[in-house]
């Protein structure tokens, strides 16, 4: 049981998905990503401004203020369509669609 | 850095409102204040590695005007990242004005991370608890205005509800011929919403002052000198003494502007006002610096 288990961790460790929102010039890129449930997003702030990446609807999550370089991840657990936006600068909207 | 630390001197003559660039010479009248905005202390990139020095100048430059203004109004982004160390900075650096009294409204930069309490903890004092607050000086009532909370998703600057009821109560009783002074971070116009450069019930605020005869709105936020005119409202944003951000719409984004020094301060220098008295209501003449 315990190596099942184990193998079941690993496989999983293998085939954890990522993928990642560049914020640049104001805008987050791609506005709107696809992922597969169990894919952790990093988005990475590139601009000279700070930036936040907060869920529009709901607080499923909400990341601190990001200076130039700065990230923040989140692992999308449950399928579903996910707005978010910049708390600062709410102009800037994007969309983690999650299958 | 000569071309940074710019801020503008207001001065309240026969009830109405006239702006001039620093350095230039302003005639005296009944109330004279400096506009201060978007001094982004913690702000370290290319577009200007020394924000202290030129708010130091902008200081300086005050200091060194021949009717000493009554008081400073800083429109908020006092700090970049809303650290401690940032504010402390700014006070520091203000406390050598010779204007003793300065009037503060929170930018978005002011509130990061904790919805604007420490901000409030700092200069909330006397203020509504939302930060909003008025104070009378010489006859001229001044409102400033917290616009840079509780922002929602694709949306602009935003007062809500309850601080446009306060303001509403704030000016009710107030005779019509009060010279009006509202000053807020993000500007009460629609400046450039692709950019996010507005306040969505704005509208519903200057409503409560259409009776008024003179009106004037001042902000930040642009990090551009931009003036308008509309009915008895005058609007001005003022310059950030930390770095220029891009005119509407002519650059990929509102972020810092990177230009050469020697190009920067002609590029600041023309966007000053000038405020000028017509009969009941302002008019506006662009003028250039140096």
């Amino acid at each position: 049981m315990i190596k099942l288990i184990t193998l079941m961790i690993l496989m999983l460790a293998q085939t954890a998905p990522t993928a990642a929102v560049k914020i640049d010039n104001f805008s987050f890129a791609p506005r709107e990503l696809t992922v597969a449930v169990g894919t952790t997003v990093t988005w990475t702030n590139h601009d000279d401004i700070p930036h936040t990446v907060v869920s529009t609807e709901g607080s499923i999550f909400k990341s601190k203020v990001l200076d130039t370089d700065e990230k923040f991840s989140y692992t999308f657990s449950r399928a579903g369509t996910f707005p978010y936006f910049c708390s600062i600068h709410p102009k800037m909207t994007g969309k983690v669609v999650v299958h | 850095m000569a071309w940074a630390g710019t801020g503008a001197l207001c001065v309240m003559r026969g009830g109405v409102l006239k702006s001039y660039p620093l350095g230039t010479k302003a005639a005296a009248g009944e109330l004279s204040f400096v506009q201060i905005s978007d001094s982004h202390m913690g702000f370290n990139k290319a577009a200007n590695p020394d924000v202290a020095g030129t708010l130091q100048t902008a200081v300086d430059r005050i200091n060194g005007l021949s009717t000493p203004p009554e008081f400073l109004l800083h429109t908020g982004d006092i700090s970049h990242l809303s650290k401690p160390e940032e504010f402390d900075t700014v006070d520091q650096i203000l406390k050598s004005a010779v204007a003793k009294d300065v009037f503060l409204v929170p930018g978005e930069h002011d509130v990061l991370n904790d919805d604007g309490k420490q901000y409030l903890e700092r200069y909330g004092k006397g203020s509504a608890a939302g930060g909003w607050y008025s104070f009378d000086k010489k006859g001229v009532h001044f409102i400033g205005l917290v616009n840079v909370l509780n922002l929602k998703a694709g949306g602009l600057g935003s007062l809500g509800a309850e601080q446009l009821e306060w303001m509403e109560r704030d000016v009710k009783h107030l005779k019509h011929s009060t010279p009006i002074v509202v000053f807020a971070h993000m500007p009460l116009w629609t400046v450039y919403p692709e950019w996010g450069w507005g306040t969505e019930d704005s509208g519903q605020a200057l409503s409560y002052l259409k009776e008024f005869g003179s009106v004037t709105v001042l902000n930040g936020h642009i990090h551009q000198t931009m003036q308008k005119v509309e009915g008895n409202v005058t609007f001005h944003t003022a310059a950030s003494t930390a770095f220029p951000q891009p005119q509407p719409g002519k650059a990929e984004s509102p972020g810092p502007m990177k230009v050469p020094a020697e190009q920067l301060k002609s590029l600041l220098g023309i966007t000053d006002v000038n405020y000028v008295q017509g009969q009941h209501s302002l008019a506006i003449v662009d003028s250039k610096l140096g």
